[in-house]
């Protein structure tokens, strides 16, 4: 705990808190603090209910519909499925979504070695290691246009660096990892702080024993580190599937979807159909799929804590 | 330790480990360094094709004045600092009520709405977007400050309930017991015991928020239209439609905003880490 944290000396009792501690308690002390318990959380509740509770359920509602957003919903059954499910679109944006899954897990073993790499203790570290972090923090708007610039078939670094231009966002085959590769920038330095964090609380003398016995380098990294970063390993890939499967932003400001939709995943689709094409329905159904998709890690997670809760 | 500690290592090695960090860096960070050289090279000089080169007059003032007033940008980023500081203070509020009850009160349901707020944070924000905007559009909050204000308040309220329930529910519970029998309201409890305890709890979290609420693209999409209200983000973004070849201005104009949430990382690191860090191994 910080240094700052102050040390609780109760205030001198009031005449009035003495008069409120003599009275008799019992029946109320219970149904007090039930009372307190629901003004605490009332504010917080509502606006989770409002604005993401009954939102979820509404989406789901909605993709039996048919709607453009002002005439009256159309009632059409699972008609929107059946449609998504036929769209080459739609097929483009789960294989992009796969893909995006697939190479994004490097992120995790990047930031590991990054982490491992950076794990020493020599001057100025610090500032490099802080440094080595700055790009998680950036927006993915900012991270997007540096990399649009960076891949600029006629001036861009690429250019420069492979003598003859590539116009990587603009070719369908390799617009998608185009894209991932900027985004991996940012997430191998998110999973680089979650291990160098999880380094530190590594056991000192277990890994001393280790070494004494002759373990070093890769049996070591394999048989000692690994299993004591078991819980920041989960995590790191947690986060990494998560932001896999959300990416909305890079997309958004490096291709738009495109070209020819190529490089579309689930969460740009519904984006685009609800705000270009005016299908609510439609997009709900897409957002619901998203979603479907998501629940699985969503319900692995809350098992874990509830397990950990007990 | 692991790896070998340096100072056990060869010499050679040393000094190679030593040489190898600043390039490393260097390849690192090339986005970004790239960005700063564009946003002081004239534009002159990015018609004559000089891009990576280093830049021979500095057109720094220029370009930011340029990218500050030729376009909204100061506007862009006065309203992203209207939405995002109201969010913070709002999301931390309602999240640290609601984590003191989580945690000091034992009542049904507690497990099922602490789980609840935790489910909040993995829900893919596409499937909130419709009923959200029409939401914002009847209560007449679309397009509008407040209306971005109280969407972001509800999406960052889970990730940071979930943050102080757990911080407090670490704090001894002995002293909040303590105080109840001095006579102190629930409400006394958690204002002038409670909060004081947690402060480098809520530091940790503003930080954290407000670098997600400051970089927000898809809200700020969906529930603005125009110039009106859109924050940073939406204006760097058009300012690249709009000035496709003008490089050094929407470089400039990145910079720009990618400032606040930069150097609040730099100015209070240890807290950004320990948000990041503590609300990930216990998420």
């Amino acid at each position: 705990m910080p240094a700052q944290t102050p040390v609780i000396t109760p205030a001198r009792p009031q005449p009035s808190d003495l008069a409120a501690a003599s009275k008799p308690r019992r029946r109320s002390t219970a149904s007090r603090r039930n009372r307190a318990a629901i003004w605490f959380l009332a504010p917080a509740c509502l606006m989770t209910a409002v604005y993401v509770l009954y939102p979820i359920f509404y989406t789901i509602y909605l993709s039996f519909f048919n709607w453009d957003g002002m005439m009256k919903p159309e009632f059409i059954g699972l008609a929107n499925y059946v449609e998504m499910l036929h769209a080459p679109t739609f097929h483009v944006a789960l294989k992009n979504n796969l893909t995006w899954l697939l190479l994004f897990l490097l992120a995790p073993p990047a930031g590991l070695i990054a982490a491992l790499y950076l794990n020493q203790k020599v001057r100025g570290i610090r500032l490099i290691k802080t440094l080595f972090f700055a790009p998680f923090v950036l927006s993915g708007v900012v991270v997007g246009l540096i990399f649009s610039w960076f891949y600029d078939p006629t001036f861009g670094l690429l250019t420069l660096l492979l003598g003859h231009g590539v116009p990587v966002l603009g070719d369908p085959r390799y617009v998608t990892f185009g894209i991932i590769f900027a985004a991996l920038w940012p997430q191998t330095a998110y999973c680089m702080i979650l291990f160098l964090t999880g380094l530190t609380s590594i056991n000192a003398d277990q890994v001393e024993a280790a070494r004494m016995e002759g373990a070093k380098g890769w049996s070591m990294l394999r048989y000692v580190i690994l299993p004591q970063l078991r819980s920041t390993t989960f995590m790191a890939f947690v986060v990494t599937i998560i932001g896999a499967l959300r990416s909305f932003d890079l997309i958004s400001v490096m291709s738009s979807g495109g070209p020819f939709e190529s490089s579309t995943v689930l969460a740009y689709y519904t984006y685009d159909q609800a705000i270009k094409y005016y299908r609510q329905g439609y997009s709900a159904a897409i957002a619901v799929t998203l979603f479907a998709i998501m629940l699985i890690y969503i319900v692995y997670q809350l098992r874990r804590l509830l397990r950990d809760e007990r | 330790m692991f790896p070998m500690p340096i100072e056990k290592w060869k010499a050679s090695n040393r000094i190679l480990y030593k040489l190898s960090l600043p390039v490393a860096l260097l390849i690192w960070l090339l986005p970004i360094l790239a960005v700063l050289v564009t946003s002081v090279r004239s534009t002159d000089e990015l018609m004559e094709g000089n891009y990576w080169g280093w830049p021979k007059d500095f057109a720094m003032l220029d370009n930011y004045r340029e990218a500050l007033t030729a376009s909204p940008m100061l506007h862009y980023f006065w309203n992203s600092c209207l939405i995002t500081i109201p969010s913070v203070i709002g999301a931390i509020a309602l999240a640290s009520m609601a984590g003191y009850a989580l945690s000091t009160y034992k009542f049904r349901g507690n497990t099922l709405l602490f789980a609840t707020f935790v489910a909040c944070n993995f829900v893919p924000q596409q499937i909130l977007m419709i009923p959200v905007r029409e939401i914002s559009v009847s209560l007449g909050l679309f397009n509008t400050v407040s209306g971005l204000i109280l969407f972001h308040v509800a999406m960052q309220t889970g990730f940071c309930t979930l943050f102080l329930r757990n911080f407090i529910k670490q704090l001894p519970y002995e002293m909040i017991e303590a105080a109840r029998i001095e006579g102190a309201g629930e409400w006394t409890v958690f204002y002038r015991i409670v909060l004081p305890l947690i402060r480098p709890a809520l530091a940790a979290l503003a930080v954290l928020v407000f670098t997600f609420v400051w970089n927000d693209y898809f809200w700020a999409l969906c529930l603005t239209q125009g110039d009106d209200v859109a924050p940073i983000t939406v204006g760097v973004a058009a300012l690249k439609g709009q000035w496709t070849t003008a490089w050094n201005l929407v470089s400039a104009g990145s910079i720009l905003a990618a400032i606040p949430s930069v150097l609040l990382f730099f100015l209070m690191q240890k807290q950004f880490v320990v948000g990041l860090t503590f609300g990930a191994s216990k998420g």
